[in-house]
């Protein structure tokens, strides 16, 4: 079995910038539940939440600096779990 | 044990199989909130209003705090894979600790919050839930299981990490060593993820 | 150490002294082999309770009205035997058991990747087993809701629910831990050479079917979690009255039990791609096609769970999605047949008794997969959804399906487990008897559902009589050839002949090693050049 090591080290200012985005994204996400924006305030607060776990997941989990293979794995995963959900919702959409 | 274990065991350390093992294992635990999503959207679809409602008796401003705590604990966490990585033992500790700290804050605060909501009455099966509408029974019994579930993986997640301090202070994780550490850390990772979309789900759709 | 070295390279596993002696060697072993060993014996033991079950509920059908137990004993007898077959066997089955012995050994490797988590994985078993036969005899009466757990009746039952879901919550875990186990196996230690596509097809159906077991299972963990809090807490989920959907909870479950069939099938496609290119000397028609339909149907099993629930209020839309998607699943499982078949065309067959169980397979799969079509026509499902002929169905699956694989599968490894073979003959004689009673029990229930008898009922009207007669006697039957099948197999463990290292002239790398394996498996780690199934 090949021995990988860890040749990557992540500088600690990138993990403080990441963080930076992510509590800006957090108090956008806040701020706009001020504004009414109608059905859009739901979609904005969840594409928000989206971007903040792909930065979680590249940065803080590694999967930029990782084998590709993990980045297919959670693709797909969350891919399964968004298939189920809309098919789910054939049902309840059209019921 | 018996004695096959030291002929298997130590024999090959695979720390990409190690991480592999541990990423599957996150999907296990995404897809069992991803159920617990499904249940929320479809009955937040069928009750648009009384979600709306309900939420409005959660405070923003805790759940912004928590999220905020969350956050903050998951740089620390990850910050302590590269202090590790440059042989700073104690730094590696510190970040730990911080860590754990920040997570036990997280769970403070939930206790007061899920006090406060039960002493205003409003708690699976309570009088007042009971003559509440039935989109507001769902969303408190949706609540209270899912920042409930939340919280058992925080509780996990700090013995987890107060596990792997043990080691890191015992020397047995160092900078060529260190795929448990690392492991915690994704596991950590994965509490916050889910948090990221409690969030906006029941404090933000006011 | 070289000493001890020395020893494992001589010493089968069945022999090997470790640390522990007697039944501790083997509870507290983490050796690949003795817990595939361990799984076997449990699910023998479970197996023989479920079928007891079976058979008297049988026996209660020979006749219309009471016969030997009243409706709630009936009910609580569907439910248990249900539970144990779905969740204790099965499910875990194949690759539990062989797929513990032989996933390491097929793929040149000495162990899985987490031994530790794998011996977990067989005591989370056994616990969850505990807890579910727990539900019999604490509390309020055995529960009564079938395998399916259904809300809202599941927390309006007086009976003892909570054992058997906690049961079944449990389970999973171990479910996960051989699924999670088994992917890093075979993507971390494979022996060199071994090339994804020069894996044998029988790992390959393990790491769609792992893969599954990881997916899928959180699902009805969760869900499961909610029936106990609904239950427990009063926290609103799927009774009405708390403004739940009762049908959510039917798409909850069946996004996992849906491909959980897939879980159980997969595998046992995988058994049959095994033993026929053994016995026809051939090499497999269209490796590819089958690896890829492997993981075709692995995927879009995911997405047909709704064909359990055609009669249950859905919309119209998703009704047609899901009857469409599931005439798309058959496909792949076509596939694999054709492939099967056109192996043994111009073969020089070996007939023995694995291949006659690979045969026997073929036969109840194609018409368990056919009915399968008739049920997933939304037209034909009206009229024959909750009916005998879904019964009919899915044993010809599960049981004609999993289970043919499975004794198929103990038979074709047998002298390379225990070293020894069986008494051909018995084998062969037991086999005939068991099919027979097999094929007299079910077909018989798929006109009872055509003519409108409704599965889980301990009572019928006096039309249903004769095809009735005839099912409970076919089942005797097929439990009598079972006793046989079973007998001779453990009968021979000890006195049968002492079994070459490949009786049958295989060419997997099982073959290549000792019968029974030693402790590692290989004396060395074997370098892969070849096809797996290399004849020419
Ligand atoms: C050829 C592909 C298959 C098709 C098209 C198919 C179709 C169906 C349909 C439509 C139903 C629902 C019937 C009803 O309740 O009205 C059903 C039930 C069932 N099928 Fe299949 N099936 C297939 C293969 C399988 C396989 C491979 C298995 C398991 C190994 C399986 C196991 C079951 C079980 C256990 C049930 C009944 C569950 C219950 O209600 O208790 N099926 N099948
Ligand atoms: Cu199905």
């Amino acid at each position: 079995m090949e021995k990988e090591q860890h040749p990557h080290i992540v500088r600690y200012r990138t993990y403080v910038y990441v963080l930076i985005a992510l509590l800006f994204m957090t108090l956008t996400s806040v701020a706009v539940t001020h504004i009414y924006l109608g059905p859009y305030t739901v979609a904005t607060a969840l594409l928000l939440a989206t971007l903040k776990s792909t930065l979680v997941l590249l940065i803080f989990m590694h999967l930029k600096f990782d084998k590709k293979f993990y980045s297919y794995m959670v693709a797909g995963v969350f891919l399964l779990l968004t298939s189920v959900i809309i098919i789910t919702f054939l049902d309840y959409l059209y019921r | 044990m018996t004695m096959n274990d030291h002929v298997h065991i130590d024999e090959h350390r695979d720390d990409e199989g190690a991480k592999t093992g541990m990423w599957i294992f996150i999907f296990t635990e995404l897809l069992l909130f991803g159920g617990l999503f499904i249940v929320y959207s479809v009955y937040r679809y069928l009750n648009p209003l009384a979600f709306h409602l309900a939420a409005h008796e959660l405070s923003t401003f805790t759940g912004t705090i928590n999220t905020v705590i969350l956050l903050v604990s998951s740089m620390t966490i990850a910050m302590s894979i590269s202090a590790i990585q440059y042989k700073n033992k104690k730094l590696t500790l510190i970040l730990m600790g911080v860590t754990l700290f920040l997570a036990f804050l997280f769970l403070v605060n939930k206790y007061f919050e899920w006090s406060g909501k039960i002493s205003h009455g409003i708690y699976p099966g309570s009088t007042i839930l009971q003559e509440a509408s039935r989109g507001e029974i769902l969303f408190f019994g949706l609540y209270y299981t899912m920042t409930g579930l939340h919280a058992l993986h925080i509780i996990i997640g700090m013995a987890f990490i107060g596990y792997v301090m043990r080691l890191v202070a015992k020397d047995k994780i160092q900078h060529d060593n260190f795929i448990i550490l690392e492991n915690s850390g994704l596991y950590w990772h994965l509490v916050d993820l889910i948090w990221i979309f409690l969030f906006p789900l029941f404090y933000l759709i006011t | 150490m070289s000493e001890t070295v020395l020893q494992h390279n001589q010493v089968s596993y069945l022999e090997y002294q470790g640390r522990f002696k007697g039944l501790f060697a083997w509870i507290f072993s983490t050796d690949h082999k003795r817990i595939g060993l361990l799984y076997l014996y449990s699910m023998l033991v479970l197996f023989s309770v479920a079928a007891t079950l079976g058979l008297l509920m049988k026996i209660e059908l020979i006749a219309p009205g009471k016969t030997i137990m009243d409706a709630q004993t009936y009910n609580s007898f569907f439910t248990l035997h249900g539970i144990t077959m779905i969740f204790l066997i099965v499910v875990p089955g194949l690759p539990a058991v062989f797929g513990n012995f032989f996933l390491p050994i097929m793929i040149g490797a000495k162990d899985v990747a987490f031994p530790k988590l794998n011996l977990l994985s067989w005591w989370i078993y056994i616990l969850g087993a505990l807890v579910v036969l727990s539900s019999q005899f604490i509390g309020d009466g055995p529960p009564d809701t079938g395998w399916t757990f259904y809300a809202p009746y599941s927390f309006r039952t007086g009976t003892n629910m909570l054992p058997a879901v906690t049961g079944a919550f449990i389970l999973g875990f171990s479910s996960i831990a051989t699924g999670l186990n088994f992917i890093v196996t075979i993507h971390r230690m494979r022996a060199p050479g071994m090339a994804w596509m020069k894996m044998p097809l029988f790992p390959w159906a393990l790491y769609g079917t792992a893969w599954i077991q990881v997916l899928a299972t959180p699902i009805v963990g969760v869900t499961l979690l909610m029936i106990v809090l609904e239950r427990t807490l009063q926290i609103g989920f799927f009774d009405p009255a708390l403004g739940g959907d009762p049908i959510l909870y039917q798409h909850l479950f069946w996004i996992y039990s849906h491909p959980a069939v897939y879980i159980m099938i997969l595998p046992a496609m995988g058994v049959i791609s095994e033993i026929i290119p053994t016995f026809a000397r051939k090499t497999i028609f269209g490796y590819k096609a089958i690896v890829v339909s492997t993981l075709a149907i692995a995927f879009v099993g995911y997405f047909v769970w709704g064909h359990h629930m055609f009669t249950s209020g859905m919309s119209g839309t998703a009704l047609y999605t899901f009857s469409i998607l599931t005439f798309l699943v058959a496909i792949p499982s076509a596939i694999k047949i054709f492939n099967w078949v056109a192996t043994l065309h111009k073969a020089s067959i070996d007939i023995q008794t694995p291949f006659l169980w690979a045969l026997c397979f073929l036969f109840v799969f194609m018409i368990g997969g056919l009915s399968g079509m008739v049920l997933g026509a939304l037209s034909a499902n009206v009229h024959l959804h909750d009916t005998a002929f879904v019964v009919a169905h899915f044993h010809f699956i599960v049981f004609g399906g999993t289970g043919f694989a499975f004794f198929g599968a103990l038979h074709y490894w047998y002298p390379k487990m225990f070293g020894r073979m069986y008494d051909k003959g018995w084998a062969n004689i037991g086999l005939a008897i068991f099919f027979t009673g097999f094929n007299t029990l079910y077909l018989p229930m798929f006109y009872l559902g055509m003519i409108g008898m409704p599965r889980r009922y301990y009572d019928y009207v006096e039309e249903f009589h004769g095809p009735n007669i005839v099912s409970s006697f076919g089942a005797m039957l097929m439990i009598a050839g079972l006793i046989i099948i079973i007998t001779n197999l453990i009968r021979s463990a000890r006195k049968g002949e002492i079994a070459e290292a490949d009786p049958w002239k295989g060419k997997t790398l099982e073959w290549s090693i000792a019968s029974p394996p030693t402790l590692e498996n290989f004396d060395e780690i074997p370098v892969v050049t070849k096809q797996p199934y290399d004849y020419e």
